[in-house]
């Protein structure tokens, strides 16, 4: 460990300040959680991006699956950080708190249970997450098939992760030299799908598992290249990541799903970035079996979570940080999940960072 | 949301395995990962095994664990990618 600091101080030194930008909230967490920020030479800044994909479904998604919840003989399943993600009016747990039907679920596999035990009503998966978790609601769906049972639908906010770094790239507003690439998605599409950072846009990145010598090597790898000037894609999480990535959940992820554009909090739509059911499926998508309409409402709100999450800024500069924003009453999705931005600088060292600078 | 963990499969009926870690036991299933076998380590993720775990990846792993609970050094830097300068 030490060693490896030492090497990443004597690769930043005398190099302009560099921004690394990690992206996923596993790693927001790891990295706050094992007080790496406070090591690294103080021109290495450590930045997320988009990783957390409770963070990034946006409100028209929440609206509507709390429309759902609402109405007779629906019961909508989802993961536990979902609850308290704002919507543009109110959120899950609060509709749960006015009798709305809403169970959380550990695994999507949970759905097929709740399906068969509660045969007059209609399950809905409010399936978010990346290409981590898309397979395995991609694997249920495939499962409900093979079992008979029609009373299970998706509901998918469900979003890939190379598109979305395109899009950072290509906004003049956001500053990276460096990407730490997410290890679980890349578990699943493999480190060679995220070939284009080194080949069209020249940056370094490196896939990083999630221990503090493993975000520290992938660091390190990082600093080398932008020290010898040979760009590439490397995996520093080669325990589980394969160049290809798993064959079976890309296999399956094709299967059910087509590609959409769709839009992401704070960072507006991003072209072949979802993943929407394929028609083949329809009767399993409850936006083709039973559609909703959800009147968009653009909300007032001085929250700068589009700006945290493209790390354009820290959550210390957002007005409400700290203040009328914290995890117990969240104003922004990323106060909420406990894998966002907001709420890693709130609990890990948001204040004490704030002290530094004054 | 994304949590993971590794996990030891000990037995498989059809494509639900059994699997365990550090003594608890619970169910994966696997159909994202067809080629896992009995006694194989896998990443398991909200309820599916995800990849296997290259077996001398986690040896190394519990190594280090017990090392920082104070056990000897038995790992050396180069089995890390860290070399010796």
């Amino acid at each position: 460990m030490n060693k490896l600091i030492k090497k990443i101080s004597r690769l930043a030194e005398g190099k302009k300040h560099l921004r690394l930008m990690e992206v996923c909230g596993t790693h927001t967490v790891a990295i706050f959680r094992s007080g790496i920020r406070q090591i690294l030479p103080e021109n290495v800044e450590l930045v997320s991006g988009p990783g957390c994909p409770v963070c990034v479904t946006c409100d028209d998604f929440i609206d509507k699956a709390i429309a759902y919840s609402k109405q007779k003989n629906f019961i909508v399943a989802t993961f536990g950080d979902m609850l308290k993600v704002p919507g543009s009016r109110s959120n899950l747990a609060a509709a749960q708190a006015e009798g709305a039907k809403i169970k959380i679920v550990y695994s999507p596999l949970d759905c097929l249970k709740l399906a068969q035990e509660n045969l007059d009503k209609k399950i809905i998966f409010f399936a978010v997450g990346f290409e981590t978790t898309a397979p395995t609601a991609a694997a249920t769906v495939l499962a409900a098939k093979a079992r008979g049972i029609k009373n299970l639908f998706m509901l998918s906010a469900q979003k890939l992760v190379p598109p979305a770094l395109k899009f950072l790239l290509n906004d003049s507003a956001v500053k990276v030299d460096g990407f730490l690439l997410p290890g679980h998605v890349a578990v699943v599409i493999g480190a060679n799908a995220f070939n284009f950072l080194a080949e069209d846009f020249k940056i370094p990145s490196t896939v990083g598992g999630f221990e503090a010598e493993e975000i520290l090597a992938a660091l390190k790898n990082i600093l080398e290249q932008i020290d010898s000037g040979k760009i590439e894609v490397a995996n520093e999480y080669r325990s589980v990541v394969k160049a290809e990535g798993n064959l079976s959940a890309k296999k399956i992820l094709a299967q059910v799903y087509e590609i959409s554009d769709v839009e992401w909090r704070g960072m507006g739509k991003i072209p072949a970035s979802g993943l929407k059911m394929r028609s083949e499926f329809a009767d399993f998508d409850i936006e083709q079996v039973a559609p909703i309409e959800i009147e968009h409402f653009n909300k007032k709100t001085a929250c700068r979570c589009g700006e945290v999450l493209r790390g354009i800024i820290n959550p210390t500069e957002c007005p409400l940080f700290g203040k009328i924003c914290t995890p117990l009453h969240a104003v922004g999705a990323c106060m909420v999940s406990v894998e966002g931005v907001c709420a890693a600088w709130f609990k890990y060292g948001g204040r004490k960072l704030i002290w530094n600078e004054e | 949301m994304c949590l993971a963990f590794p996990a030891k499969v000990l037995n498989i009926e059809g494509d639900l395995a059994t699997v365990e870690r550090s003594g608890v036991k619970r169910a994966a299933s696997l159909m994202l990962l067809p080629e896992a076998k009995v006694g194989d380590y896998v990443l398991i993720h909200a309820g599916f095994a995800m990849q296997i775990i290259d077996e001398n990846e986690v040896q190394i792993r519990d190594a280090l664990v017990a090392e920082m609970n104070g056990a000897p050094r038995t790992i050396r830097n180069e089995e890390l990618g860290i070399r010796n300068e």
